[in-house]
């Protein structure tokens, strides 16, 4: 039978970052994928040997625009662990807060890009109507809807007053409600369950040969979430990551399912837990040394590696982003799948380009 | 560095150890490059139970080269052509080699201390929309 090479990106409806993939088809098969990134590669890491180390949290936080805050937030954490500093223990808390209401929007910006990929109009517009209330509690407690600019080197910059807390307790109430009746349709319904079911098959040990980490490798059965390391408030609040066991995209789909439910029972208890006191301390002197720090952002574990070496600038800011460690996988699940799988199978990846080429 | 284990290897030794982390069952987190006075100094991390272990060798600044993990870790692939462009390093054996085409910088080996990167003022726009398309050697299969 004859092959044929099908263009897919790095302009496509289901895509919105610049990924390419050309794919090689029999008739309908996919037979083998070929990748090619690289459209928006910005040189960030480079940055570092030219700003302070101070400033460069502006920097961490924009190398996405979705999981922009656990971004900053792991860039202090690596400094504060290189610098011995001890950070407020209600600084933490507020850390965690944030990091939790970045992952219940990411989750649902997700979920709305697939129901959107699948033509499942009104579902997408439900999934976004929501993510908007939770983007109005970030507005009013940074003061920012996408970069918050709240975490800083020693703390962060805002505090959230208990009048505040409760509001948003309220109103967390009420986005629960909404996601019940949101993810129940994604879990329950028959179309959904069609196209997602047996789709993008990876198995328990395909995932963590290939490196996967979040969602992906937990949907496939391992149970691992670094926010099990105890780190910000993660100390006291203990986290059980969710898995399945199928390992296709509608375990993915239902594993961000469930995460929401789980962020949002994180909040309540880091309110119920959070001690008062100061929320940042001051930081003087210069970094010495190196660290590697690991977080849980919403599509998995990101990795910093800092080194320092007394000077203002950092010697070395690496990041390495949960997609680049999850384009592996997408690539060997591809070849075998049909075409009119490949925006699915790509899409529960949960693509983050301008990440993964920072 | 505090909490994670670092292990001092050379060149030679590279395939072994990470042959011996592949038996343990790790998975490989990332591999890092950092551009030191005179060596590059490369970090492969690895996850087992969720504790970090470290592999790390130096690399000489001049002609740096490696052989390339992916026949034992195929995910490496990424990491290594992405040595290749921001640091110069040629990776031998890469299961799919990009031929220096992962990333489209305007600059030649960006990362590296021979490159020649503009000041902001007088950087013209970056060429990368004339880059042709990448010979990719290679596949998952």
């Amino acid at each position: 039978m004859a092959r044929t090479v099908i263009p897919f990106g790095p302009q496509h409806p289901v895509l919105p970052e610049p990924v390419h993939l050309d794919l090689v088809v029999e008739d309908e098969k996919v037979i083998e994928a070929r990748p090619s990134i690289g459209f928006i590669h910005r040189g960030l890491e480079k940055l570092a040997e030219t700003k302070d180390y101070i400033e460069f949290v502006y920097v961490a936080e924009r190398i996405c625009g979705i999981c922009s805050f656990i971004h900053g937030q792991t860039y202090c954490q690596g400094i504060e662990t290189i610098m011995n500093i001890a950070v407020p223990p209600r600084a933490l808390y507020l850390r965690t807060v944030w990091g939790e209401l970045s992952r219940i929007h990411s989750h649902l910006l997700w979920l709305g890009l697939m129901a959107d990929g699948m033509g499942f109009e009104s579902l997408f517009m439900h999934s976004w109507r929501m993510r908007e209330k939770v983007l109005n509690i970030i507005e009013a407690t940074t003061g920012g809807r996408v970069i918050f600019g709240s975490c800083k080197v020693g703390g962060v910059r805002r505090d959230i007053s208990a009048d505040m807390i409760k509001t948003i307790l309220t109103d967390l109430e009420g986005i629960e409600k909404d996601m019940r009746d949101l993810t129940r349709v994604f879990i329950n319904d028959s179309s959904v369950k069609a196209r997602l079911s047996g789709i993008g098959v990876l198995t328990k040990q395909e995932a963590w040969d290939l490196g996967c980490v979040g969602p992906m490798l937990r949907a496939s059965g391992v149970a691992q979430d670094m926010r099990q390391q105890g780190y910000a408030a993660f100390k006291d609040i203990p986290v059980v990551p969710i898995t399945r066991t199928e390992g296709d995209s509608y375990a993915r789909c239902a594993v961000r399912c469930e995460e929401l439910f789980q962020s949002v029972e994180i909040i309540r208890q880091a309110f119920a837990k959070i001690p008062e006191g100061e929320i940042a301390v001051k930081v003087t002197g210069n970094p010495t040394g190196e660290t590697i720090t690991r977080t849980e952002q919403p599509r998995g574990e990101v990795v910093y590696h800092l080194k320092a070496n007394g000077s203002k600038n950092l010697q070395r800011f690496r990041v390495r982003t949960p997609t680049f460690a999850n384009l592996p996988a997408m690539l060997k699940v591809l070849p075998g799948c049909d075409l009119a799988d490949v925006p699915m199978i790509v899409l529960t990846i949960d693509p983050c380009i301008s990440c993964t080429e920072r | 560095m505090s909490q994670e284990q670092i292990e001092l290897i050379t060149i030679d030794a590279l395939l072994e150890k990470v042959r011996a982390k592949k038996a343990q069952d790790c998975r490989l987190v990332q591999i890092s490059a950092t551009q030191l006075p005179g060596q590059i100094e490369l970090t492969y991390s690895f996850d087992l139970n969720s504790q970090l272990t470290n592999l790390r060798l130096s690399l000489p600044g001049e002609a740096p080269h490696l052989p390339s993990i992916s026949s034992i870790y195929l995910c490496a692939i990424l990491y290594e052509n992405e040595i290749h462009d921001l640091f110069g390093v040629q990776v031998a054996g890469m299961a799919i080699d990009f031929k220096g085409k992962f990333y489209r910088t305007a600059i030649k080996f960006p990362f590296a201390t021979s490159a020649k990167i503009p000041c902001a003022s007088s950087a013209a726009a970056p060429a990368t929309c004339a880059t042709p398309p990448p010979a990719i050697t290679g596949a998952i299969k």
